[in-house]
């Protein structure tokens, strides 16, 4: 059964990718769209199966890779992280499959984009359910390819290839510290099973590594090897510039891939590492503030961006630091609650974006739309109930949207460490969450609101989108609602314990969490008089009051630029690395090879030569003389020396 | 029964035994000397592949002894013998020549149409040369098969190659043939030392620490050169640019191959404290083979050029495992070096299968192929993810082996050559991109054809290997495993004894 969940999207992908031609684009779409929705029903049994009856388990399929100590096996752990996992990715997967169904009608590359999907669905299965780093790193690896080939799934556009290209090249630069990391967790533990190194976390927990002529402390470097690679997967700040470009793919892609799941994947791998990553204070602390700085920078982006798209990437982005600086505080099971929440409100989010994107005749830019609200209603209100669930609307105390559980309790966590890394982190993300609600609801009045700003023949062919579009987000409506009511006690209150059984270790000094329940109340309230705030300045600057965003655009230009340029990391990256790398091969490959090597080298020992015997003769009598020369050569002093001993014995 | 029966020298022969036959019934008009050629070619040497199956099938993977062994004295008065024997880490390499060879002359179906007689004859000769060469256990008959693969690889590049092959022979000539000459010197020196030609008995040999540094340099540069290691590698480029598709991928297939099985072979077991003194120097050339090429294969124009350089950034890999001379490392150098050998060879015949359509090579000659040429296309992203080492492919397991096994010496040295996965990345993704992607504009390409179903049949082979290897490595490393178990426990032995002498004698001081 759970070999079922993991290779049910397997088989589906390639009957929709091998035999497309064969099945037809109907064919393709529903039996990938059927055995999804059969794996996620598993999923779901599984999850009760794992964490109510507690009742964890590995199956170990076979042996991969074996030389020495180096050895481990293709396994599928099921544990209570591993379950809540599954539920995120095969359901939100199953409602992406059927959601494209609607979207990707027409499209000439049906067949292909479905079998990307289950192919996607089954390497993140693989990733979640890894019981050794090795396979974990073949689940991200796979994830990524698929990611590259969805963002580059209309391969006819420059920029797609452009941006699959980076997404592909960003993410190697992070598993490349992952890498390091897995050769450092093995030459510190003997073994890259996951349960081994676990068992042996705290008495390795003084132990020094040697890395790069420095000495470590082996379990601190460890984290930050693995934690690079979490940071490209999971688009932190630094190694988060190609997230934005990912949306050239198809939004239901941008949905699954680059909002409810793979980005997602360091997040998870920071908690299923947490017996590691809980030894060492100081990975920890820069978890946490890489995590806050990306939750606050990625914002400011978010707040002057046009492409809907690509401010709902800006805003994943930034809930993705919310979640690693939870994690950072300890609050694990507070990061994987945000991870569950945030998998249903964005999807949703992205999947009606898609929708609007559907009914505007393919235009993402927001400053083209408008006023279109009354035509399509059920779009209107599904991103109306995926935005108050991002900004974290709630009472405290009595209920809210499902982000609202989840985010308040990650900054009463942050709160709650009492640290110095944990204030920052609060802080932080309480402007955030002002800044989140804010370009909500520009996004929302931009898009839906004022007068119109399309051209007439788009604005007229408005219209709401089909039946198998809008049906599968009331799925995740359903959850972006309730999903946080329902999960809170089992995820991060008191049934915490029994929820994620040993899946979760949590030191004992590390009491963010516990301590997040009884913050002050203004603490628990902040974050609701942001959310509440940022909306009304948006209404303010968007419906009242127009001519203003421009207005403060020119008086706050620099800190405009900063945010519409995004930073200038791109640019930077850009004279950094890419030109410099060109730069070098060329140089290398006409100056070193070409003058150095060969010029000195053969080309030169051949201009000698040429001098020395007839040009002409040389060069045609060819290369077989010559070879036949040395041959000669060899034979001389063969027989030379047989002489030689001849005589003498 | 099969255990009886001289297999080795069976796999050997056969392909000479092909020639034959094709000297002898190869006649008639033109164009049936060139079927008849063909066929026989392609039967010979699926025969020869399916005997060399039998050696896996009957290979006993629990001991690191020579097997199969046969022994006939040759010239008595010199000791020198007929001796053939295969180990772990020598037996796949004769299947790899195996499985390519018939690979080869499948791809050279329509792409040769000039003196097809003469051109099959020589990559079953060439073939006869490399086996020989992997099952040889006597210097003497190492070196001829050695010396002897290059006569057919001349004559492949030079008749059957492209515009400035000549250029290209003779600068692969004048590489080689230094080495060629040193590595004689060294193997007549070891004779003078020991008195045999034997090498199981040579790896017994200790010879005094200031000859086996003269000796490795003697091996090394004849072995640096095949494998190819910077900053003696730019005969690649120019040698695969010239050569037919099928020479190049027994090229980039199975010769680059005997520079990494040299260092296995003699290097590390016949010199094992030159090779710990050289270590260093040997990272030094690696590292710099990795970031260097890389660099340069992302500025190639040419597509030939650019697998070409990617070559010698993943030799780069192997000569670093050898020489980290640990259990993982040199087991992933092996597997590097097969897997390298399947995916390069797939990867020049997937240039050819465009180079016979359109005649070029030249990247910016192509684009949006994907339109046309959808199985090509996918052929190509499968070997392109293993040349950039995705995890499932074979060439992940070789990069990671060698890696880790790195790590465990020099940090440094890991981290540097970890690099290549994302320069390997970068050149191989712009690569696919500028060839497969984009919109189909130029007129040439719009009635181009997707692979027919001898070029299908052509690849197969090649990706049930790789993807074998990456998912399930196991049957390929249990093989290796005790071998290589023995040569690295043997070197490590002769290092510490080593140590050990300068120990005593400090001690008696």
């Amino acid at each position: 059964m759970e070999v079922a969940t993991v290779f049910l999207p397997l088989l589906g992908a390639i009957i929709a990718g091998l035999f497309g031609r064969f099945v037809g684009d109907r064919g393709a779409s529903i039996v990938t769209c059927v055995l999804l929705t059969v794996s996620g029903a598993i999923s779901w049994f599984l999850l009760f199966d794992i964490t109510v009856g507690g009742n964890p388990r590995t199956i170990e399929l076979f042996t991969w890779i074996d030389v020495d100590a180096f050895e481990f096996s293709w396994a599928l752990k099921m544990d209570q992280l591993t379950a809540v996992m599954l539920v995120v990715v095969t359901t939100i997967s199953a409602v992406v499959h059927w959601y494209s169904i609607g979207y990707m009608h027409g499209d000439p590359g049906i067949p292909r984009f479905f079998a990307y999907l289950s192919l996607f669905t089954f390497f993140m299965l693989m990733l979640v359910s890894a019981d050794n780093l090795v396979q974990l790193f073949f689940g991200w690896e796979g994830v990524g390819l698929c990611s590259y080939f969805l963002i580059g799934f209309w391969y006819d556009r420059p920029s797609a290839n452009a941006a699959a290209i980076k997404a592909f090249l960003v993410n190697r630069i992070g598993d490349f510290g992952f890498a390091l990391g897995i050769f450092a967790v093995f030459v510190l533990f003997g073994t890259v099973s996951l349960d081994t190194i676990f068992d042996a976390a705290e008495a390795k927990a003084q132990a020094q590594l040697v890395f790069l002529g420095v000495e470590f402390h082996a379990i601190t470097i460890i984290c930050l090897l693995l934690f690079m690679g979490a940071m490209g997967k999971s688009a932190q700040l630094g190694l988060h510039t190609w997230l934005p470009d990912a949306m050239e793919g198809p939004t239901p892609v941008s949905a699954l891939i680059h909002a409810a799941t793979m980005v997602t994947a360091g997040v998870f791998m920071v908690c299923r590492l947490s017996p590691l990553f809980e030894q060492s204070e100081v990975a920890l602390a820069v978890v946490t503030v890489v995590g806050a700085l990306t939750a606050f920078v990625t914002a400011t982006i978010g707040l002057t961006q046009n492409d809907i798209k690509r401010v709902i990437a800006y805003s994943t982005c930034s809930q993705l630091g919310y979640m690693f600086f939870a994690a950072g505080v300890s609050a694990y099971s507070a990061a994987m609650f945000h991870l569950f929440t945030h998998g249903f409100f964005k999807a949703l989010l992205f999947l009606g974006s898609g929708c609007v994107i559907h009914a505007m005749s393919d235009e993402q830019d927001m400053r083209k739309m408008g006023g279109i609200w009354k035509m399509v209603p059920i779009t209107y209100a599904l991103m109306w109930i995926g935005s108050l669930s991002l900004a974290g609307i709630g009472i405290p105390g009595v209920a809210g949207f499902a982000g609202f559980y989840s985010k308040d309790v990650i900054l009463e966590s942050a709160w709650a460490a009492n640290t110095g890394v944990g204030g920052f982190a609060f802080w932080l993300g309480i402007l955030a969450a002002l800044m989140t609600a804010f370009y909500s609801w520009r996004l929302l009045f931009m898009t839906f609101h004022g007068e119109t700003r399309a051209d007439e023949k788009t604005f007229a062919h408005v219209h709401e989108a089909p039946k198998i579009m809008w049906v599968p987000l009331l799925v995740l409506a359903a959850g972006a609602v309730v999903a946080g009511a329902l999960g809170y006690n089992a995820f991060v209150g008191e049934g915490l314990d029994a929820f994620w059984g040993e899946s979760i270790f949590v030191a004992k000094g590390h009491t963010a969490l516990a301590d997040a329940h009884s913050a002050p109340y203004w603490v628990k309230a902040l974050p609701m008089v942001m959310g509440v705030g940022g909306i009304g300045l948006a209404y303010w600057m968007y419906m009242a009051r127009p001519d203003v965003p421009a207005l403060w655009a020119e008086r706050l230009r620099p800190l405009y630029l900063l945010s519409y340029n995004k930073w200038w990391f791109d640019e930077l990256y850009e004279r950094m690395f890419v030109r410099p790398a060109f730069y070098l091969g060329y140089g290398f490959w006409v100056s070193g090879d070409g003058a150095l090597i060969d010029g000195i080298g053969p080309d030169g020992i051949a201009a000698v030569t040429r001098r020395i015997a007839n040009r002409a003769s040389w060069l045609q009598s060819g290369y077989l003389y010559h070879y036949a020369f040395a041959m000669l050569i060899g034979v001389v002093v063969l027989v030379t020396w047989y002489m030689a001993t001849g005589s003498g014995g | 029964m099969a255990g009886a029966m001289p297999l080795l020298s069976i796999t050997t022969f056969t392909p000479l035994v092909g020639v034959l036959a094709i000297l002898l019934f190869a006649r008639g008009t033109p164009e049936e000397v060139a079927r008849n050629s063909r066929w026989g070619a392609l039967w010979t040497s699926i025969f020869t592949f399916a005997i060399s199956i039998l050696i896996w099938a009957n290979f006993d993977t629990k001991t690191a002894e020579f097997q199969f062994t046969e022994k006939v004295d040759w010239i008595p008065a010199f000791k020198i013998s007929y001796h053939m024997g295969v180990d772990g880490i020598s037996m796949f390499f004769v299947l790899l020549t195996t499985l390519l060879t018939p690979v080869c002359v499948l791809a050279s179906w329509r792409a040769i149409e000039g003196r097809v007689k003469e051109y099959m004859i020589s990559f079953l000769v060439l073939e006869t040369m490399l086996v020989g060469m992997f099952c040889a256990l006597d210097l003497i008959t190492f070196y001829i098969f050695f010396e002897g693969v290059l006569i057919p690889m001349f004559l492949i590049i030079g008749v059957w190659g492209g515009p400035r092959k000549v250029y290209a022979a003779f600068k692969f000539f004048l590489f080689t043939l230094l080495g060629s000459v040193l590595m004689l010197l060294a193997i007549l020196t070891m004779y003078f030392q020991v008195g045999t030609t034997d090498i199981p008995t040579l790896m017994e040999a200790n010879f005094p620490r200031g000859l086996q540094i003269w000796m490795w340099l003697a091996f090394f540069a004849s072995f640096a050169v095949k494998v190819p290691m910077w900053p003696v590698h730019t005969w690649l480029p120019d040698a695969h640019v010239e050569a037919p598709t099928a020479g190049s991928v027994m090229l980039a297939g199975v010769l680059l191959k005997m520079g990494g099985y040299g260092f296995l072979r003699f290097s590390l077991p016949m010199m094992p404290l030159a090779s710990e003194f050289f270590t260093p120097f040997v990272f030094a050339l690696s590292i710099v083979a990795v970031i260097y090429t890389s660099l340069v294969a992302l500025a190639q124009t040419d597509m030939k050029k650019l697998i070409a350089y990617s070559s010698v950034a993943h030799m780069g890999f192997v000569t670093c495992g050898i020489f980290v001379a640990n259990q993982e490392a040199v087991a992933g150098a092996i597997i590097q070096m097969l897997s390298h050998g399947v995916v390069s060879a797939a990867l020049f015949l997937i240039v050819g299968v465009v180079y016979d359509r359109i005649h070029s090579r030249d990247i910016a000659t192509y684009g949006g192929l994907v339109h046309r040429m959808p199985v090509y296309a996918t052929v190509f992203m499968l070997f392109m993810l293993a040349s950039v080492g995705l995890p499932g492919t074979s060439g992940f397991v070789g990069e990671i082996l060698v890696l880790v096994g790195t790590f465990k010496i020099s940090t440094w040295v890991a981290a540097l050559m970890a690099t290549g996965m994302i320069l390997g990345a970068a050149y191989m993704l712009y690569l696919y991109r500028r060839v497969i992607f984009g919109e189909l504009t130029k007129e040439e390409l719009k009635e181009i054809l997707d692979l027919s179903p001898r070029e299908i049949a052509v690849f197969a082979p090649l990706i049930v290997v790789v993807l074998w290897m990456g998912i399930y490595p196991m049957p390929f490393l249990d093989a290796i495993e005790v071998s290589v178990a023995n040569l690295v426990g043997e070197y490590s032995t002769a290092l510490a004894a080593a140590d050990g002498a300068h120990f005593t004698l400090a001690g008696q001081r």
